[in-house]
């Protein structure tokens, strides 16, 4: 089956979307992982909470908070046009944003939960043998805290692919702009006798959900046997 | 010179050791579990933090909170060999070895790459990881990677701790090896004497965060007052000797030592090798007159200096059997019957049997001159 262009610029955009975001939240998400799994400091439960708040918010607060924030006339919205010439008001940088601040508390507790599994005698280890703290995390703590990473990253992407209320609010549903695949979803299901396109949305979903899936688990397999983690 | 002096808080543990062992040859830091030698050990490599004291080996300060000097643990060059291996699961065996190589050639030779590898037998190992090791393997990898970083003193925590007796008596050699072999002081965590006994020079006993005593081993396993420390059932005393002899007829060794020559089966070893016997006190019995006719070969000469009587049916005593200005300390474990049949009293003069075939080779341990007897 070949699909129509509504059909591709609509997967297209989640790609890019899904990708953007998982890529943009990883490393803000390893460092708020570090935080909570390795710090201790006052309003720590605090930092967790907020974090969390996107997982239990309804979605479209989320994007109304958004909108206010990072609209052309929020605060931080303004200064990024302002200064750096950056629009994030319904275009694909908007949705991208509000799929990573809705994915980003499961990305946090999966990297969060891989830190803390990491054995900290053998950071011990490689600190007697002469490694400095930097060189301890890239070579000892970040290779282990991979399959968290990966699993993480699996998550957020899964998230931000059936992003909908966040985006929605935030960025509007604009065809070729910001219509990822559940918003053309929901406007084909709003127009009588869509349904028949509806379906097919639903088996590119699907589709796209599987090799998702697949591709992540090939490569928990292979991180699996680097790792020795057959004990 | 290694001079440790620190107090250290750890939950109910009131760590305060102060002792100061020669950088050469092996220290033994022996004690029961909880008596403090992990957490000694760990503040010795900068993992824990002292609240008071100093720390310096060779007189570079490690750690002294008076002039606030805390060296990060990956400046101070020691090696760690640790208790559970703790190789890298995501490295292969090669990639384990090589983690804390520093650019250029080791100040010794003998810890070039190639040099370790053929030591301990790693070659077949290089390729592989970690997770399909045995436990032994484990460990002499761990001690080789643990020695490519060229460390100045080697820690080492009850390496073979974790690991089956069998297993165990694959290492003991090993680390023979890297005591004489290579110019590296260690430092040896264990609990067990035999161990102890075969491998260190110097030995710091440890009890409830404390040093109860520090001193050359053949010293401190013949006193009485440590016996609790050192335990009752492996009494013994250690002698000094060298090669002296060889009958190759019979196959058997002869041993100079102050007080004679003790004649065990044989070693192998070239003449004038210097060598530790640990002889048993349950293996040494006592006559009043030198015997005749008998299976025995090894009889000294010698007086009661201590007898060591409970209320059990044991009794250890303690002898002297070396020459007046060189005393040497001999244990004997006989019954209290016979204590009592035999009139023993302190400065009786007396006779001890040796039977040659109770010296096994695990009782004998060349050792470096360079170690205690610095002291």
């Amino acid at each position: 089956m070949s699909l129509t262009p509504f059909e591709l610029s609509a997967l297209e955009l989640s790609l890019r979307v899904g990708i953007a975001s998982v890529l943009c939240s990883l490393p803000l998400g390893l460092a708020a992982a570090w935080l909570l799994a390795r710090c201790r400091f006052p309003g720590k439960t605090l930092v967790d909470g907020v974090i969390h708040l996107p997982l239990v918010l309804p979605p479209v607060v989320v994007g109304y908070a958004l909108l206010s924030l990072f609209g052309r006339r929020g605060i931080v919205g303004a200064w990024l046009f302002d200064k750096l010439g950056v629009s994030l008001a319904f275009n694909w940088k908007g949705a991208a944003l509000a799929s990573a601040v809705m994915a980003f508390p499961l990305l946090v507790r999966a990297i969060r939960l891989s830190l803390e599994a990491v054995d900290r005698r053998l950071e011990a280890a490689a600190l007697t043998l002469g490694a400095g703290r930097l060189r301890v995390f890239l070579t000892v703590t970040l290779p282990l805290t991979a399959p968290g990473l990966l699993a993480g990253a699996i998550l957020a992407f899964a998230r931000s692919i059936g992003e909908f209320g966040a985006t929605i609010s935030f960025v509007s549903n604009l065809p070729g702009l910001t219509q990822t695949l559940p918003l053309a979803f929901f406007s084909l299901i709003q127009q009588p006798g869509g349904e028949a396109a509806a379906a097919r949305l639903t088996v590119i979903s699907i589709v796209l959900s599987l090799a998702a899936l697949v591709a992540s688990e090939l490569l928990a397999r292979r991180i699996a046997r680097k790792l020795g983690s057959a004990t | 010179m290694i001079e440790v002096d620190i107090q250290k808080r750890v939950g109910a543990l009131e760590l305060s050791v102060q002792f100061t062992a020669p950088s050469a040859g092996i220290t033994a830091l022996f004690g029961r579990s909880g008596a403090g030698k992990t957490t000694l050990v760990n503040a010795l490599a900068g993992l824990i933090r002292p609240d008071q004291g100093r720390i310096a080996i060779d007189d570079d300060i490690l750690f002294s909170d008076a002039e606030g000097i805390d060296r990060r643990p990956e400046r101070r060059r020691l090696g760690y060999v640790f208790q559970e291996s703790r190789l890298f699961p995501h490295y292969t065996v090669r990639g384990n070895l090589g983690y804390g190589m520093r650019r250029g050639k080791p100040r010794d030779p003998a810890l070039a790459f190639e040099a370790v590898v053929e030591l301990l037998r790693l070659e077949p190992l290089l390729s592989r990881r970690p997770h399909d090791l045995s436990g032994g393997e484990k460990q002499r990898v761990a001690i080789g990677r643990a020695l490519l970083a060229d460390p100045r003193l080697l820690l080492m925590d009850e390496p073979l701790a974790s690991l089956d007796l069998a297993h165990r008596a694959e290492i003991l050699p090993f680390i023979e090896d890297l005591r004489d072999r290579l110019r590296i002081p260690i430092i040896y965590v264990s609990h067990a004497m035999e161990e102890v006994v075969r491998l260190a020079d110097t030995l710091v006993l440890m009890s409830e965060g404390r040093v109860a005593a520090v001193g050359a081993v053949e010293d401190l396993t013949s006193r009485l007052d440590l016996r609790p420390l050192t335990g009752r059932f492996e009494a013994g005393a250690v002698i000094r000797a060298s090669v002296a002899g060889s009958d190759l007829v019979f196959g058997l060794t002869e041993l100079s030592f102050p007080g004679g020559r003790l004649r065990v089966p044989h070693l192998g070893l070239p003449l004038g090798t210097p060598i530790r016997a640990r002889i048993r006190a349950r293996d040494v019995a006592l006559a009043l007159e030198r015997p005749r006719g008998l299976s025995i070969l090894n009889v000294f000469a010698g007086r009661v200096v201590e007898i060591a009587a409970d209320q059990g049916p044991m009794v250890d005593v303690r002898l002297d059997i070396g020459k007046p200005d060189r005393p040497v300390a001999l244990w004997a474990r006989i019954t209290r019957r016979s204590t009592h049949d035999l009139q023993l009293e302190v400065g009786k003069p007396i006779h001890a049997l040796v039977k040659s075939v109770a010296l096994d080779r695990q009782s004998f341990s060349p050792y470096s001159r360079g170690g205690a007897a610095e002291q």
